[in-house]
């Protein structure tokens, strides 16, 4: 399924690098209506103990991303291309029960609606304890004292009964909680949370935040957030990638895309956050448009058709040539503007909004 | 739970008096006397009125349904028939025998057929539906997909009478169909109704295969089901511990709401297979324009499958714990 050529053999170790590297990932699918491509060759390292948040409108391919990490797409009608390491393994290429003791156990993932994602018929208690039994061999009483701990660690009262209850007798931010605890019954070493605060209320919203926080200080779990809302990775993230058109527009630490963001694309977003310290009449100023269609996305710069500056940047490129993300490390982004034009446009957008 | 019971129950027993009422208006409303049946070839018209009065007829319409509903619980006195204990549902026109006895008799019958046929229909139509589901889109799925498509276009009248040639008549595999009580031999109660079981369950089970088909499928769809896949539970179990609870919820609905076709195909069956069940009598009864009998088959039929689905929806909070019996 794979169409990149090896840099080493799949599936054996490689010198020391990040803790999770994704290499060129491509995730097309195949529908009725053509080919999908949701994930375009997109890039990015996650090291452990640090969080990764992942921003872009919805549709930008942040969940399909991380699914191809827990290779959880439907191989008929899902091609696959590039790789996935985590540390000396290679997810894409790695074998059905390889990824079935991974899941769950080393990568843990958290999804946005836990009403609809937590089984509905059976009990909190029992859908914990299942993972652990799996992954541990742990015996059914083992597995439910386990719940019953993990159920204490994110915060629920009472998890001695609680732990018998089904989801639908739980609060929306309870259930998340019992969703939290279900992910990290084994301790994993990546926790991948699918908008995990989508669904809930603002003061919910912040609790959760905190509690994936406070477990990432005392276990060390590495972090992927997947959000639409720049404003909860402000608060959580070590780094950000924004993604657009299944590809990565920009990465950079919280602080640098969140200050000095560089691309039209985050500039928008970041001007679409409601600030809590602006004056409440001051207009939110969306990003333009809707976003592309992938079966079929713009050529260049897949941000083009939206974008207020090709013109500056020379339409040439933007309309013709696909910008790869520069400089390859540390902040970077894929845009043809010149860092002088970015920084310039920047401070006249910052002193509009002012 | 218990005082669900009970308030299902009661609530039953209303709806039951309802359609009672119903049905005695409606039958003691055609224009056939049949006090006439009785009168003989040389009828005066004084014989008449006697038999009318005999027979309780000369009430108004109100009285006489007052009698019958009160005959089922403290039992009635007949000049014609006599002492008729509770539960008393009247004497038949026709062959004067006790209504509710005669009910009684036939109900094993009328009640192994339908029962039988259910069990089939559920496991067969289950069965055949996971796995059409779980090899979707592959040989096995589209052999089950065609032959439910054909199963559902066939009729009782026309399967029973070819499959009774062939099984029974040509190649002698099963005996011909009737009744023997479970009690008397177990063996031959299952093998004599077998056939009547296969044709009543046939154009059903058809349904319930397409409708699990569509329900794993719709089911493996959910959110939680991925949420399963990625806890690494394999697609093994995720498909036979966590989506079947899903799709049956639909399927058990469904079935409540077939226990009434059931129960008219089992009528039809019995009549393909001369089978002595309620089905001939009722049948017997609208030829007869016996209305005692009719009555009483209806009010035992309605009771059926009103405690039926009583039972359908407790089966229901079982599957599903979202469901408060309350
Ligand atoms: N199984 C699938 N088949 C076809 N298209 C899909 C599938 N899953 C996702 N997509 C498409 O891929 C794109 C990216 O989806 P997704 O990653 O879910 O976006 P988001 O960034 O909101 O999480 C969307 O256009 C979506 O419609
Ligand atoms: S590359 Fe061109 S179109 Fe794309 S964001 Fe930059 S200026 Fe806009
Ligand atoms: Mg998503």
């Amino acid at each position: 399924m794979t169409t990149v050529s090896w840099s080493s053999e799949p599936g054996t170790s490689r010198g020391p690098g990040p803790f999770l590297s994704v290499r060129d990932l491509s995730v097309e699918f195949s529908t009725e209506d053509g080919i999908v491509h949701a994930v375009d060759n997109l890039s990015f390292d996650l090291e452990k103990g640090t969080t990764l948040g992942i921003v872009g409108e919805s549709g930008s391919g942040k969940s399909v991303t991380n699914l191809a990490i827990l290779g959880l797409h439907d191989p008929a009608h899902t091609k696959i291309g590039g790789e996935i390491w985590l540390e000396d393994q290679e997810l894409i290429s790695a074998d059905r029960t390889t990824m079935e003791k991974l899941r769950g156990n080393r990568v843990a993932m958290i999804f946005q609606d836990p009403l609809t994602a937590l089984s509905p018929f059976h009990t909190i208690g029992r859908q914990i304890g299942e993972v652990y039994r799996k992954h541990k061999g742990a015996s059914k009483k083992e597995a439910r004292d386990r719940a019953v701990e993990m159920l204490r660690r994110v915060g629920i009262p009472q998890p001695e009964t609680r732990v018998d209850h089904y989801p639908h007798e739980f609060s929306g931010g309870m259930r998340q909680r019992a969703m939290i605890a279900m992910a990290l019954v084994c301790d994993p070493d990546l926790l991948i949370a699918d908008e995990p605060t989508t669904a809930l209320d603002v003061t919910v919203q912040a609790q959760i935040l905190d509690l994936l926080k406070e477990l990432q200080q005392q276990f060390g779990t590495a972090i992927i957030l997947i959000t639409h809302d720049l404003g909860v990775v402000a608060g959580t993230a070590d780094n950000v990638m924004v993604m657009y058109a299944g590809r990565a527009a920009e990465r950079g630490t919280v602080r640098e895309v969140l200050r000095e963001p560089r691309h039209p694309y985050t500039w928008g977003l970041l001007s679409s956050m409601p600030r809590l310290n602006s004056s409440v009449d001051v207009p939110l100023m969306p990003v333009r448009g809707t976003p592309p269609s992938l079966l079929n996305p713009p050529s260049g710069c897949p941000f083009h058709p939206r974008c207020d500056y090709p013109k500056l940047a020379g339409p040439e490129l933007c309309f013709n040539q696909r910008p790869s993300i520069s400089p390859e490390t540390g902040h970077g982004d894929a845009c043809y503007l010149t860092l002088e034009q970015k920084r310039e446009l920047r401070t006249a957008k910052t002193e509009d909004h002012a | 739970m218990t005082s669900y019971l009970v308030r299902r129950v009661a609530g039953a027993l209303v709806i039951l008096m309802i359609i009672s009422a119903i049905t005695f208006y409606l039958f003691y409303a055609v224009p056939r006397d049949p006090a006439r049946a009785f009168c003989g070839k040389i009828c005066q018209p004084e014989t008449l009125a006697l038999i009318r009065h005999n027979l309780g007829m000369d009430e108004p319409l109100f009285v006489q349904y007052w009698h019958w509903l009160a005959g089922i619980f403290t039992g009635r006195e007949f000049v014609q028939f006599g002492e008729c204990p509770a539960p008393c549902l009247g004497y038949s026109f026709a062959t004067q025998e006790p209504v509710f006895g005669a009910i009684v008799d036939r109900f094993p019958v009328t009640l192994s057929l339908t029962l039988g046929a259910s069990v089939v229909i559920l496991a067969f139509g289950i069965m055949t539906g996971m796995i059409a589901a779980w090899k979707v889109g592959q040989p096995l799925d589209k052999i089950a997909s065609a032959s439910s498509v054909v199963g559902a276009s066939l009729q009782i009248y026309f399967v029973g009478p070819l499959l009774a040639f062939y099984l029974v008549d040509t190649l002698q595999l099963i005996p011909r169909p009737s009744y023997v009580p479970i009690t008397e031999n177990p063996l031959d109660w299952f093998t004599h109704l077998l056939l009547p079981w296969v044709v009543l369950s046939i154009i059903f089970t058809a349904n319930y295969t397409r409708m699990t088909r569509s329900q794993m499928v719709e089911q493996l769809a959910e959110d939680y089901v991925r949420t399963a896949r990625a806890k690494g539970m394999s697609s093994r179990s995720v498909f036979f511990r966590f989506a079947w609870r899903g799709a049956m919820i639909p399927i058990v609905t469904i079935f409540g709401v077939d226990l009434a076709t059931l129960l008219g195909g089992a009528i039809i069956t019995e009549q393909t297979f001369s089978l002595h069940g309620i089905g001939e009598l009722a049948v017997r009864a609208v030829q007869n324009t016996d209305l005692p009998m009719l009555l009483g088959v209806t009010i035992v039929g309605a009771a059926a499958i009103v405690l039926l689905n009583i039972l359908v929806d407790v089966l229901y909070a079982f599957i599903d714990p979202r469901v408060r019996l309350s």
